[in-house]
């Protein structure tokens, strides 16, 4: 008998009583197979707050209001007077002279950001394995849908026809 | 009455049971080992066997470790379904071995037989089940009550029996948390095993803690990243509505938070 297997064989009986030698940096750890992301021996503490709720019930209901408007807006820009060749810079100033363009478009840009967004953090949340890359990604995904919201907002409440 | 000297009847069945031998088949069983001793890397290794088709898969493992590699590593207690100690991922779907006939996972083609997904390996078919279990002790599956007990039993109406009747039937396999997608990348999440027992208790009439359970799976890691992929529901060997469970536990927040 070598003492080489006595080694290894006191590894494996380790690991199969505690669960330990998981993810800790000790040698062991080579042999085990981990998923990516192991549950951590404590469970984080809660938030108590109920955004996650109001997130997932903002996916269903602005998807079914994006529905009606992205539909309508196709519809209307892609196919009706046209299609495609009337859009031009008139075409737009004339339908944002009506307030209610205006909304419908300024509505379509909120909802369809914040689906958006809201649908990429959930990929990152589920795809980011570490706590910093997730960070930074949904940093940076929290920047781009700011200025884009912002932007597309000041465009539609500032723009002037006759420019 | 009749006479008992009478022939005994012939029949196709009584033929196939007397010339058994000719009813099996070679079967390939071809299992994901993994022995940490050896080699860091998982293996695949082939093992062919003579097999009743009707025998199950259970029994072709245990023919496997007793006839020819004593080395081969899985659970298994009950061996009838009820324990939940053998999930494992048969022809890439999570089963229980002891409830998979052979003639039903296609025996003619080498039968692929791996451990549960999204969960520590240990060697070759045993899993670290301390993070599935750590998430069902977080939804405090216990009756909690407030006030004075009662002399005699808590009654309950067979109507709210029902209700939470089928989350009951929940064995802990682990065969539905590790086929859940959203588990694989994130350990963290709660899993549909948890959701199923916390929902068996936020469902009774007897419980009073419902509103705690809630609280939990109200969070970051709770119902909220389930995306219904049905993986649960079709990997669950007791056959409970796992997703329908997760889904009233969501109707049941939004109800209760509004």
């Amino acid at each position: 008998m070598s003492t080489d297997t006595t080694d290894l064989e006191l590894v494996a009986s380790s690991q199969a009583h505690t669960g330990k030698g998981l993810g800790t940096g000790n040698p062991a750890d080579a042999f085990v197979i981990e998923p990516p992301r192991v549950r951590t021996k404590k469970t984080p503490r809660r938030t108590r707050t109920n955004f996650e709720m109001l997130a997932w019930l903002f996916m269903r209901l602005s998807g079914i209001v994006l529905v009606v408007l992205i539909l309508g807006h196709l519809i209307i820009m892609l196919t009706l007077d046209g299609g495609v060749s009337k859009i031009n810079f008139a075409f737009v100033a004339g339908r944002w002279a009506s307030p209610f363009w205006q909304g419908w478009d300024l509505l379509m840009l909120w909802l369809a950001m914040l689906h958006g967004a809201n649908g990429m953090r959930t990929v990152i949340n589920d795809y980011a394995e570490k706590d910093s890359t997730r960070m930074w990604l949904k940093g940076l995904m929290g920047a781009a849908t700011v200025f884009t919201v912002l932007l597309g907002t000041l465009v539609i409440f500032t723009f002037d026809p006759n420019i | 009455m009749s006479a008992p000297t009478m022939d005994a009847p012939h029949s196709a069945a009584l033929d196939a049971a007397e010339n058994g031998a000719s009813q099996l088949i070679t079967v390939t069983l071809r299992i994901r080992r993994f022995n940490p001793e050896e080699h860091p890397d998982p293996v695949w290794v082939d093992y062919q066997l003579l097999m009743d088709p009707k025998e199950r898969v259970l029994d072709a493992l245990n023919k496997v470790k007793w006839e020819q590699d004593g080395t081969l590593t899985y659970r298994r207690s009950c061996a009838h379904g009820i324990c939940g100690s053998d999930a494992m991922r048969i022809n890439g779907r999570n089963r229980l071995a002891c409830k998979t006939l052979l003639k039903d996972v296609n025996p003619e083609k080498p039968i692929t037989i791996e451990a549960i997904k999204g969960l520590t390996v240990l060697k070759d078919l045993v899993v670290d089940m301390d993070p599935f279990f750590q998430a069902y002790k977080d939804v405090m599956p216990f009756l909690i009550t407030k006030g004075n007990e009662p002399t005699r039993e808590r009654l309950q109406s067979a109507e709210d029996r029902e209700r939470f009747d089928d989350t009951t039937k929940c064995i802990l396999c682990a065969a539905c948390t590790s086929s859940c997608p959203v588990f694989w990348n994130d350990g963290q999440y709660f899993g549909p095993a948890a959701i199923v027992n916390a929902h068996r208790f936020i469902f009774d009439s007897r419980d009073e803690g419902a509103e705690q359970r809630l609280e939990i799976l109200n969070d970051r890691e709770g119902v909220w990243r389930c995306r219904t992929t049905f993986n649960c529901s079709e990997a669950c060997p007791r056959g409970i509505e796992v997703t329908k469970a997760i889904q009233e536990v969501k109707r049941a927040l939004v109800t209760r938070r509004f």
